[in-house]
C-alpha cells in the first residue's frame, strides 16, 4: 500500500502553516482499496477504518475520531514502530513521560480527560515522578534538536498513537456515581429513598404482606382472585388498575393496562408510537432468522418517508437509526425505541391517566369483597380443586383466534385514518 | 510512503544487566542508552529510602489501606436500615406449607415458576424435569435428561417449552406437548454449549432467546431457534452459580453471581461488565433483582445475605446474624420487595425485613439442604425445593 508507483497516491500537504509529507486523502484510500481487493467502496470504507482504529494509518485533522472519511480529509501511515503488531506493552510509564513532556511544552495544552489521566497517573507514580520528568525533558530536548518538519511529523505520529492506545473514556455509569464529598451523602440517602419508596408504595398490593382481595388462593383454594385477574380480562380490579399509576413501566407491562392505553392512543390519532415500540420489543426479543425481515418491514411502515404509520423522532436518532438499518442487528433501533418511549411517557402518560377512558375504566373496575369461608367450606373447596387449560390449549386458542380475525379482514381504525391523513395532506 | 523511524526498535543486550531483551530507549545523564524494561522499573524507583524493605512498605500500604477503608466508612455511616426507621414494623407473620410436591427421586436442585401463576417445572440430581400443576399437585409432564445433576431450569414465558441443563455442559430446551404418549426428549433442541457444567439458565422476554451461566466461568445469550451465540460475558475469574434478569421496564441489562465472590451488572447489548461489587467473603450462590431493578440481593457461602444499590454502586445492608452459620443457598424477593426470603443449608428458610434488615420469620420443614426459593409471578405464594426431594409451597 505504501509503494510510491502501484499505492496511495500521496503527496505533500500544506497544514496550516507546515508543510507535511507523504499525505494522503480518505478517498484515495477508499479508492485503492476498492481497486486492489475487488471489494465495493462501504465495505472499503469498512475495511480502512479498521485500519486507522488500530492505528496503522492516522488522520491529520480532528485526530480524536479514529475512522476514515471518504473525503479530502487528510492521513498518513504510521511509522512501523507505533504499529499494533510490534506489540509493545502499552506501558503506563510511557503514557506518563508523554502527558510531562507535552505540559513542558505548552501549559494548558492537555485535554480534559488527558487532565485527569496524568492527575491519576501523578498519584500512582508519585515514587518514581522524578524519573518521570526527567525522561519528559530529555525527549524534549532531544526533539528540539531535529529540524522542524520532522519534529511536526514525529508529533503526529506520537499524538496519533496514543489515541489509539488511550482514548478518550467514555463511562456511563459516570452520571451516578457521587461527584463530591459533600453530595455523597445526600446522594445515598436519596438512593436507599428509592428502595424505602417502591416497598412502601407496592405494600398493599403485596399478597404476602397483605390480604388479597378475594382471597389468596393457596390459604382458601379458591381460584377467583386468578379468574379476575386474567392478562386479558374485560373489567380489571381496582389494585390492578391502582398499579398502572405507579409507573408508565407498569402499564405498559400489563396486557389489559397497554389495551386501555393503546385505545385512549387510537382517541388521539398516535397510535403509531405503541406499535412502534411494540415492534421494537418484536425485534429485540426475536429469533434472530426473522430479525432482517422484521427490521426492513418496520423501517418501511414506520420510519422511511411517507410511510404509512410515521413515528416523530428527532433528526440525530433517525440518522443513527437509518445508519443501523443497513447492518441491523436484534438492537438497532434502541435509540428510537427509548426516544419513543420516553415520548409517550412524559406526554400521553400524563394525559392518558387524566382520560375519560381511563376515568371510565377505573369507575368499572371491581372491589371483591373478601371471601369468609367457614372450616367446612374450606375442607370442600380443597377437595374440589380443578385443573386449569393448560398454556398449550390457550395458545392454540389465541392463534386461532388472530387466524379468524386476519381472515374475516375487519376495519383497522388505525389503517382508515392513516389514509385519512395522507389524502388530508395532498 | 511512511517517514523515517526516528526511534529504533532495538533487542539486545541491556546496557545494565547485559541479559538480551526488549529494551526501551532512555536518557541518563543526557546521555541516550538502552535499558531493559526491568531495570527502568528498579532505576526509577530509587526511592527506596534508607531502612525501608518491601516489607515495611507492604505494611504501610496495609494501613493506609485500612485507614482509606475507615475514611469510607464514615462517609457512608448511613445504612438503609436508618433511613427506613420511620416505617412501621411488619405486624404478626404467618406462613405455611400449603403444598408438598413429591415424585423426584433425589435431591431437587432448581425449580422455575410459570407466568399463569401455579404451574412449575422442577430439576433434580436424578436427570429427571418435572412440570406441575402446583395447585392441585398433580404432574403434567416428565422429562428424563441424559445426565445427573441437572442444576439448572426454565420456564418459558410462553409455558409452551422448558429449557434445563446441568453436567452435560449444554442447555437443552424441550417443546412441552399434551399427547401424554409423546416422548418430549425427541423434539428437544440443544441450544448452548459451554465447556463446563451449566449452573443457571433464563429466558428472556420471550420464547426465542435464552441467557445462561456455566462452571466455565462465562454467561452467555443464545438465540433458541438457531443455537447462535449472540453475545458472550466474560469477566469471572471462577464458575458463575447464579444469573438474573433486570424488571423489564429497567433495561437491558443482568447481574450474575460466581465463585470469585463477585456479582456483577453486565450490559447484554455490548457484553460490558458495567459494574462490579466484591464485598462478600465467600462463593454468591444466588442473585435476584429488587423489583425495581434499582438493587439486587445476593446469598452466599458466608451464610450473609447482602443489598446492593445499583445507583449508589455500594453495599447497602447485610442480612446476617450470629447464629446463621450455615451459606444461603438461594434468594427472592416478595411482590413489593419488602421480604427477602432465602433458603440455608442447615434446612431453613429465613424470612428477612428487607428496609429494616431484621428477621421476620425462620420457616421450618425441610428435612434436608434448602436449595432454591422462588416467589410466584403474582407474589401469591413461594416455593422452595430441597435435597430432601421434595418442593413445598408456602403462603
Amino acid at each position: 500500500m505504501q509503494d510510491p508507483k502501484s499505492g496511495v497516491k500521496s503527496q505533500t500537504q500544506r497544514l496550516v502553516i507546515t508543510t507535511i509529507p507523504h499525505a494522503i486523502t480518505g478517498e484515495d484510500i477508499v479508492a485503492w482499496i476498492v481497486n486492489r481487493f475487488k471489494i465495493d467502496a462501504t465495505e472499503a470504507r469498512a475495511m480502512g477504518t479498521m485500519m486507522v482504529a488500530f492505528g496503522y494509518i492516522y488522520p491529520l485533522q480532528d485526530h480524536k475520531r479514529l475512522i476514515l472519511k471518504p473525503d479530502t480529509s487528510l492521513y498518513r501511515f504510521q511509522t512501523p514502530y507505533f504499529w499494533p503488531a510490534q506489540q509493545w506493552p502499552v506501558e503506563d510509564t510511557d503514557y506518563a513521560i508523554y502527558l510531562a513532556k507535552r505540559n513542558i511544552r505548552k501549559k494548558g495544552m492537555l485535554e480534559l480527560y488527558e487532565q485527569e489521566q496524568y492527575n491519576s497517573l501523578y498519584k500512582w507514580m508519585n515514587h518514581k515522578w522524578d524519573f518521570i520528568v526527567m525522561q519528559a525533558k530529555e525527549q524534549y530536548r532531544a526533539g528540539k534538536e531535529r529540524k522542524k518538519p520532522d519534529r511536526v511529523v514525529f508529533d503526529c505520529q506520537e499524538r496519533a498513537y496514543w489515541v489509539v492506545h488511550r482514548p478518550p473514556v467514555r463511562n456511563i455509569w459516570t452520571e451516578y456515581r457521587p461527584y463530591g464529598q459533600f453530595n455523597i451523602i445526600f446522594n445515598f440517602i436519596a438512593f436507599f429513598c428509592r428502595i424505602v419508596k417502591y416497598a412502601t408504595t407496592y405494600k398493599e398490593h403485596d399478597p404476602l404482606l397483605h390480604s388479597c382481595l378475594p382471597s389468596n388462593p393457596w390459604l382458601t383454594d379458591d381460584v377467583t382472585y386468578w379468574t379476575l385477574n386474567m392478562p386479558n380480562v374485560e373489567t380489571p380490579t381496582k389494585m390492578r388498575v391502582e398499579c398502572w399509576t405507579f409507573s408508565f413501566g407498569e402499564l405498559l407491562m400489563d396486557p389489559r393496562g397497554r389495551a386501555d392505553f393503546r385505545l385512549f392512543l387510537k382517541k388521539e390519532f398516535s397510535g403509531e408510537n405503541l406499535a412502534f415500540w411494540e415492534a421494537c420489543e418484536d425485534l429485540k426479543w426475536g429469533a434472530a432468522e426473522t430479525m432482517k425481515e422484521k427490521a426492513q418491514q418496520i423501517y418501511k411502515t414506520f420510519l422511511a418517508r411517507g410511510a404509512p404509520r410515521w413515528i416523530n423522532i428527532d433528526g440525530k436518532t433517525m440518522d443513527i437509526t437509518v445508519k443501523g438499518l443497513a447492518h441491523p442487528h436484534c438492537y438497532v433501533l434502541d435509540a428510537a425505541q427509548t426516544h419513543i418511549y420516553m415520548l409517550m411517557k412524559k406526554d400521553s402518560y400524563g394525559r392518558y391517566l387524566k382520560s375519560p377512558v381511563f376515568k371510565e375504566t377505573q369507575r368499572k373496575a371491581i372491589a371483591p369483597e373478601p371471601h369468609r369461608f367457614t372450616e367446612t367450606q374450606l375442607e370442600q373447596n380443597a377437595k374440589r380443586r380443578r385443573p386449569s387449560l393448560s398454556p398449550i390449549i390457550l395458545r392454540q386458542q389465541e392463534e386461532e383466534q388472530k387466524a379468524k380475525l386476519a381472515a374475516s379482514g375487519p376495519v383497522d381504525i388505525t389503517q382508515v385514518m392513516s389514509e385519512l391523513e395522507r389524502k388530508q395532506k395532498t | 510512503m511512511c517517514d523515517q523511524t526516528f526511534l529504533a526498535i532495538t533487542f539486545g543486550p541491556c546496557d545494565n544487566c547485559s541479559q538480551n531483551k526488549p529494551l526501551m530507549n532512555i536518557y541518563l545523564k543526557n546521555e541516550p542508552i538502552n535499558y531493559c524494561s526491568l531495570c527502568v522499573e528498579l532505576m526509577a524507583c530509587q526511592g527506596l529510602a534508607k531502612g525501608e524493605t518491601i516489607h515495611t512498605l507492604k505494611a504501610e500500604s496495609e494501613t493506609l489501606k485500612t485507614k482509606l477503608e475507615e475514611e469510607r466508612a464514615k462517609l457512608h455511616d448511613v445504612e438503609l436500615h436508618q433511613v427506613a426507621e420511620k416505617i412501621e414494623a411488619l405486624g404478626q407473620f404467618v406462613m405455611k406449607t400449603r403444598r408438598t410436591l413429591k415424585g423426584h427421586g433425589n435431591k431437587v436442585l432448581c425449580v422455575d415458576w410459570c407466568r399463569d401463576k401455579r404451574r412449575i417445572v422442577s430439576s433434580s440430581q436424578d436427570g429427571k424435569v418435572i412440570v406441575w400443576d402446583a395447585y392441585t399437585t398433580n404432574k403434567e409432564h416428565a422429562v428424563t435428561m441424559p445426565c445427573t445433576w441437572v442444576m439448572a431450569c426454565a420456564y418459558a414465558p410462553s409455558g409452551c417449552a422448558v429449557a434445563c441443563g446441568g453436567l452435560d455442559n449444554k442447555c437443552s430446551v424441550y417443546p412441552l406437548s399434551l399427547d401424554k404418549n409423546e416422548n418430549l426428549a425427541a423434539k428437544k433442541k440443544s441450544v448452548a454449549m459451554h465447556t463446563n457444567y451449566l449452573s443457571s439458565c433464563s429466558f428472556t422476554n420471550s420464547d426465542m432467546q435464552i441467557l445462561t451461566s456455566s462452571g466455565d466461568g462465562t454467561c452467555a445469550l443464545w438465540d433458541v431457534e438457531s443455537g447462535q451465540l449472540l453475545q458472550s460475558f466474560h469477566g469471572h475469574s471462577a464458575d458463575v452459580l447464579s444469573l438474573n434478569l433486570a424488571p423489564s421496564e429497567t433495561g437491558n441489562t443482568f447481574v450474575s453471581g460466581g465463585c470469585d465472590k463477585k456479582a456483577n451488572v453486565w450490559d447484554m447489548r455490548s457484553g460490558q461488565n458495567v459494574q462490579s461489587f466484591e464485598t462478600h467473603e465467600s462463593d454468591i450462590n444466588s442473585v435476584k433483582y429488587y423489583p425495581s431493578g434499582d438493587a439486587f440481593a445476593t446469598g452466599s457461602d458466608d451464610a450473609t445475605c447482602r443489598l446492593y444499590d445499583l445507583r449508589a454502586d455500594r453495599e447497602v445492608a447485610i442480612y446476617s446474624k450470629e447464629s446463621i452459620i450455615f451459606g444461603a443457598s438461594s434468594v427472592d424477593f416478595s411482590l413489593s420487595g419488602r421480604l427477602l426470603f432465602a433458603g440455608y443449608n442447615d434446612y431453613t428458610i429465613n424470612v428477612w425485613d428487607v428496609l429494616k434488615g431484621t428477621r421476620v420469620a425462620i420457616l421450618f420443614g425441610h428435612e434436608n439442604r434448602v436449595s432454591t426459593v422462588r416467589v410466584s409471578p403474582d407474589g401469591t405464594a413461594f416455593c422452595s425445593g430441597s435435597w430432601d426431594n421434595t418442593l413445598r409451597i408456602w403462603a
